[in-house]
């Protein structure tokens, strides 16, 4: 087929499946929370259960003014949210959803992963300087500090993974987590198929916790604590640019939720079923996984109270850095040991 | 070794990729050090190395072009705007920046030199011989090439950096003197 043509279809394909994702995990951010919360949430747009709420909210932001504030650099201002939501919606090259359904399977998958979602921080640096705004500015650089701090053990218990596997594609993480092999060895009498989560459970836990502290969840929000910076990095956008940032977070989550369920939890794969069967079912086995994933990193928002600057830092460098390096010698111990 | 001709040259269809790399990326680095603003300056070396990251993806070089963008983009660029933005980084056009017209006109004959330098060596290492077509290295072949044929450089390189790192925390950390000791000041 046409080069462009395929492009084109790919690009429409990934939209087609981040944003409705990011909708719902939306929809599971308004509905879980009230559920632990003892409220009903929304209930009234859509008719039954309040479904669509999101689209209600985006058609509100669509309808507002875009500002852009007098003290600010407008230009940077503008580009911001572009960069963000490029270094998000980016990672979704990669992430396949069945054997043949991948929009380019690279051979250094997971690198260009960590590559392609580090053009993020730029933007939030971007955003915080341009804003011209100092809740702004302080916000846009405990982000920074945090997305350098938590962008190490993100990649080093990546690494744990990538020695177990013996690539970097992420088609072949996937299959390797189906084959026989634990460390090497087959241990026949075992006969189950573990995923990474088990072999590889401190890098999971370690990759989970970066995760969140990438997205500046709650209890790593400290870049946008509404009691101290209003609303951080994002005070002064409004309208449009405000709706890419706020699509961008669940967007981020999306993506990362996939990320880590293609490393670590299988991905697409089924076990009894061939290659043609897992072209169709994938999709709907990766997404399940990623809503999963989505459920427990909310639920850990409403559960865990906000970390303190220091506190942030401290848990980054001197605890899952060590844990993540202690990981890899361990894995790379067994690797060669079997 | 054939000399390349204007009609081999508009033949080919990387060459209008590598001019619609190239003119921006020319233009970024212009822009780069002509900025009177030391934040958009950063922001231009971000365009500048991005496309030097596409020029390594044409080139099939993609682990190296990858490199770029999460070591310089994602690490090192972050750090700049970071200490820009700690210290100070005011918005609009920097008094400071703009420099008078003989420093203008002797850094404009040093980078000309540069230039003139590196376009000769390289014209006379390489001339007229064209790349033979490019193939996507595998990053299993990069990682087998350093750690088994390069895994002695990459070793001194590594303890190269360490020694680095321990000496810049050297020189940046104050020694608390005897009387701060005493004090209970020890931390810094």
């Amino acid at each position: 087929m046409n080069f462009w043509l395929l492009l084109v279809i790919k690009v429409v394909v990934i939209l087609g499946v981040v944003l409705p994702a990011a909708l719902v995990v939306i929809y599971i951010e308004l509905k879980v929370p009230a559920r632990m919360q003892s409220r009903i949430g929304p209930y009234f747009a859509g008719g039954k259960y309040g479904w669509a709420q999101p689209l209600a909210d985006g058609l509100k932001f669509l309808q507002k003014e875009d500002l852009v504030p007098d003290a600010a650099d407008s230009s940077v201002y503008k580009l911001a949210p572009y960069v963000v939501l490029m270094g998000t919606v980016g990672t979704f090259v990669i992430i396949p959803f069945g054997p043949d359904l991948v929009a380019r399977d690279l051979d250094l998958g997971i690198f260009y992963l960590l590559a392609i979602s580090s053009l993020s921080t730029l933007g939030v640096l971007m955003a915080g300087w341009s804003s011209g705004n100092k809740y702004s500015l302080i916000g846009g650089l405990r982000a920074a500090a945090q997305l350098i701090a938590y962008e190490l053990p993100l990649v080093l218990a990546v690494v744990g993974v990538a020695i177990q596997a013996q690539t970097l594609s992420l088609n072949g993480i996937v299959d390797a987590q189906a084959s026989w092999e634990w460390f090497g060895s087959s241990p026949e009498w075992l006969n189950i198929v573990p995923p990474y989560l088990i072999l590889q459970i401190v890098g999971f836990v370690i990759f989970a916790t970066a995760s969140l502290a990438e997205l500046s969840r709650i209890p790593f929000d400290m870049p946008i604590a509404e009691s101290e910076l209003t609303m951080g990095y994002l005070t002064e956008y409004s309208g449009l640019r405000f709706t890419m940032f706020f699509l961008g977070e669940y967007a981020g989550m999306v993506s990362l939720a996939a990320v880590a369920s293609t490393l670590f939890l299988g991905g697409y794969w089924l076990p009894w079923v061939g290659d043609d069967v897992l072209n169709v079912l994938g999709p709907g086995v990766l997404l399940t996984k990623v809503l999963l994933l989505s459920f427990i990193f909310i639920w850990l928002r409403w559960t865990f109270p906000r970390l303190r600057e220091d506190q942030l830092q401290t848990m980054a460098w001197k605890w899952l850095i060590p844990a993540s390096l202690a990981n890899i010698l361990a894995t790379g111990l067994l690797k060669v040991v079997f | 070794m054939v000399a390349v001709t204007a009609g081999d040259w508009f033949s080919t269809p990387e060459n209008y990729v590598f001019l619609a790399i190239a003119l921006p990326l020319v233009f970024a680095g212009w822009r780069v050090v002509t900025s009177s603003n030391v934040v958009h300056a950063v922001l231009y070396l971000v365009g500048a190395l991005g496309g030097s990251a596409a020029l390594f993806l044409l080139l099939g070089a993609e682990f190296v072009a990858w490199a770029v963008v999460l070591v310089y983009i994602g690490a090192v660029v972050v750090l700049f705007l970071f200490g820009i933005m700690i210290t100070r980084a005011p918005i609009g056009v920097e008094v400071e920046l703009s420099h008078p017209l003989r420093v203008r006109i002797s850094a404009a004959l040093v980078s000309g030199a540069l230039f003139v330098l590196i376009a000769i060596a390289a014209l006379t290492a390489f001339g007229s011989e064209s790349i033979p077509e490019a193939e996507v290295t595998r990053t299993a072949d990069i990682g087998q090439s350093i750690f088994e044929r390069f895994v002695i450089p990459f070793e001194v390189v590594s303890v190269v950096l360490l020694a680095a790192l321990v000496g810049g925390i050297v020189i940046a950390r104050r020694d608390p003197s005897p009387e701060e000791i005493a004090a209970g000041k020890e931390t810094l």
